[in-house]
């Protein structure tokens, strides 16, 4: 929806009067966009600016300060009395890192190559021995030009673009920009596709939410566990590739449906799967709640407050650890999960165990889902043909890590004019700093790890 | 923990993989890159990771090399935490112009013989971000490369092939 000024400053406005939630704020050259969604009837509205300028929602709603930034970084797009005028996403300059003043402060700066096999992006503690006064984020280092890339690319392309913004959520990716294809473009795809894309969704939720669990407990020098979740988090992945030809299931979901249907004996391969799951993954569940040791580094540490992760609209485990029920397969919800029967674990803690247990919980919810999808699998054709077309549309779709919001503008050229993909970390990252606060620095990997964020989807 | 212990006593090991045709692969792979390795470097092979960009997914493979299944250390290789304990750069990514002075620096900080292996396609060339104004477009780009391991990402049992292969190339 075209608006006036008038208008998009007063929905910043019901931003900062806690109505609205912040789902997307991007650019293009020549017109600022910004998609919100209603806090109670999960309605979601977008409304395109033109100009190059537009009045900062940022002033009135701190988790758009940073989009503001990548709007000017990328086209150049002004924010008028934006709180933080520093470059973002574009590098180059020296950066200028907040100050933390007072006395006995010494700074630790980290990466952005890391200890770790993990992604680059900058960390500059403030401390005060070994408490944590501040932790200020510098990222960008992985911003390989996607948006740049999507615009104009064949849709073949952009699809495969879109599975590769952040690499451990490519289904949900894939998943997020195909259904605003189909939306923009008017598409009915079969239901037999839409019922094995939530498999491969599921799929991809277990085998990260495997990973990260074992990841939590790893660093903090808990090694049995991480050795158990990552054989299991293969066991997904071994599977994954037999039923779609892809460790990580990497384009497989494609505008239209999907690239291939499951092949002979996948029933099997399922169930084998959740008799394992079901059988091996009990035992560590015990074994993690048991461990008092463990639950000493995890417990209490890293707090995140229910109140900013309502105001971050903070999704996945980082929201649901902190009281916020939202899950976009529920609301606004997509098919097949109308269908289904699922629960949205939610706890209040906020702390890395609250974390820790909602993926526990959301382990046991994926494999009770897979089994519904294979029990209530339609049969029939797994993609229809795309019909020719413009047009301009949105989709929210939930990944392992929360909601992933895409926008599409097809052109009458079968070809993408301008894609937008907005990564849950966006609304993540700035809580991480939040949350560190006051801790000891040692501590940091196990709340950075309860987080996961993505830097290559932040990065874009 | 006592009583997943006792399983784990009992149980047939897990580094067993189940299905068939990976299981020969990597024992194959098992005897081969260890002969390989000890010929080369005596027991052991330190690596040191650099994701110069990449999307992730490279990365989540490379962490699979360590879980119980493939084991890479039983092997001599093994992920350290600094350059200057490594003997291999392992890269992935388009190496965007914003990690361009890191990953130099990496190898710069990286002491002689060393070997830069370059993962998944990105790493080769750019891949799919080829000719984005923000990609260097692949290692080759920035340094010197001494092997390519293809995929997107490439599976586990393919980054042990391509690690074997480095060591041949270097007998
Ligand atoms: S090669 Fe593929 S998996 Fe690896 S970083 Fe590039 S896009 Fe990601």
């Amino acid at each position: 929806m075209i608006v006036e000024r008038r208008q998009w400053q007063h929905v910043g406005e019901r931003m900062h009067a806690g109505e609205l939630a912040l789902v997307g704020l991007w650019g293009e050259p020549g017109c600022a966009h910004l998609a919100v969604m209603d806090r109670h009837s999960y309605g979601l509205m977008v409304l395109s600016l033109p100009g190059e300028r537009f009045p900062s929602i940022g002033r009135l709603h701190p988790p758009a300060i940073r989009l503001e930034r990548t709007m000017r970084d990328l086209y150049g797009l002004e924010a008028e009395g934006a709180p933080d005028v520093r470059p973002w996403l574009k590098h180059g300059e020296p950066y200028a890192f907040l100050p933390a003043e007072g006395e006995s402060l010494h700074q630790i700066p980290v990466g952005p190559v890391h200890a770790g096999i993990i992604e680059p992006g900058h960390f500059r503690f403030s401390a005060n021995g070994e408490t944590v006064v501040r932790l200020e984020e510098r990222l960008g280092y992985t911003h390989k030009g996607t948006e740049a890339l999507l615009a104009g690319a064949s849709l073949e392309r952009a699809a495969r673009l879109a599975g590769r913004v952040s690499g451990d959520s490519t289904v949900a990716y894939a998943l997020a920009f195909a259904q605003a294809v189909e939306k923009a473009l008017g598409c009915e795809i079969p239901a037999r596709a839409i019922w094995l894309r939530a498999l491969a969704a599921e799929l991809e939720r277990l085998a990260n939410h495997f990973g990260d669990i074992g990841a939590v407990c790893n660093d903090a020098s808990f090694t049995i566990m991480h050795a158990h979740c990552g054989w299991l988090r293969e066991q997904v992945l071994r599977t994954a590739a037999q039923l779609f030809g892809h460790r990580l299931m990497m384009d497989c979901v494609v505008p239209g449906g999907l690239r291939a249907d499951l092949p002979r004996q996948a029933s099997e391969a399922i169930a084998a799967l959740i008799t394992l799951i079901r059988t091996r993954f009990p035992d560590l569940v015990e074994l993690y709640d048991e461990t008092e040791s463990l639950k000493d580094r995890t417990v209490d540490t890293g707090v995140l407050t229910a109140a900013l992760a309502e105001q971050y609209a903070a999704g996945g485990y980082v929201g649901r650890a902190s009281g916020r029920t939202f899950d976009a397969r529920r609301t606004p919800g997509y098919p097949p999960y109308d269908r289904l029967e699922f629960d949205v674990p939610t706890v209040h803690a906020g702390d890395v165990n609250a974390r820790v247990w909602i993926r526990i919980r959301e382990v046991g919810q994926s494999v009770a889902l897979v089994e519904q999808i294979m029990a209530g699998l339609p049969s029939g054709a797994v993609a229809s043909a795309l019909p020719a077309g413009a047009g301009e549309a949105t989709a929210l779709v939930e990944g392992f890590r929360g909601d992933i919001f895409a926008w599409v503008r097809m052109g009458a050229d079968a070809r993408v004019e301008r894609a937008h993909l907005r990564d849950p970390s966006w609304f993540q990252w700035p809580l991480l700093e939040a949350v560190i606060e006051g801790n000891i620095v040692a501590d940091f990997p196990l709340c950075n790890k309860s987080f996961n964020c993505s830097y290559s989807g932040h990065d874009l | 923990m006592r009583k997943l212990l006792l399983k784990s006593v009992v149980q047939a090991p897990l580094t067993e993989p189940a299905p068939a045709a990976d299981a020969a692969a990597l024992a194959e792979l098992a005897s081969q890159v260890e002969r390989a390795a000890h010929r080369r470097l005596g027991r052991s092979l330190s690596i040191r990771e650099v994701d110069a960009g990449s999307c992730n997914g490279c990365e989540l493979e490379i962490h699979a090399l360590n879980n119980i299944v493939y084991d890479l250390e039983r092997f001599g290789f093994r992920f350290v935490a600094s350059p200057r304990h490594a003997d291999v750069l392992l890269v992935t990514g388009p190496v965007t112009r914003h990690m361009e002075e890191a990953l130099k620096r990496t190898y710069a900080a990286t002491p002689d013989p060393k070997w830069v292996v370059a993962v998944g396609d990105c790493a080769r060339d750019g891949g799919l971000f080829a000719g984005s104004d923000a990609c260097k477009g692949g290692v080759g780009a920035v340094l010197p490369v001494d092997l390519h391991i293809a995929g997107c990402p490439p599976s586990p049992i393919t980054l042990l092939k391509g690690l074997l292969a480095l060591m041949e190339k270097h007998r």
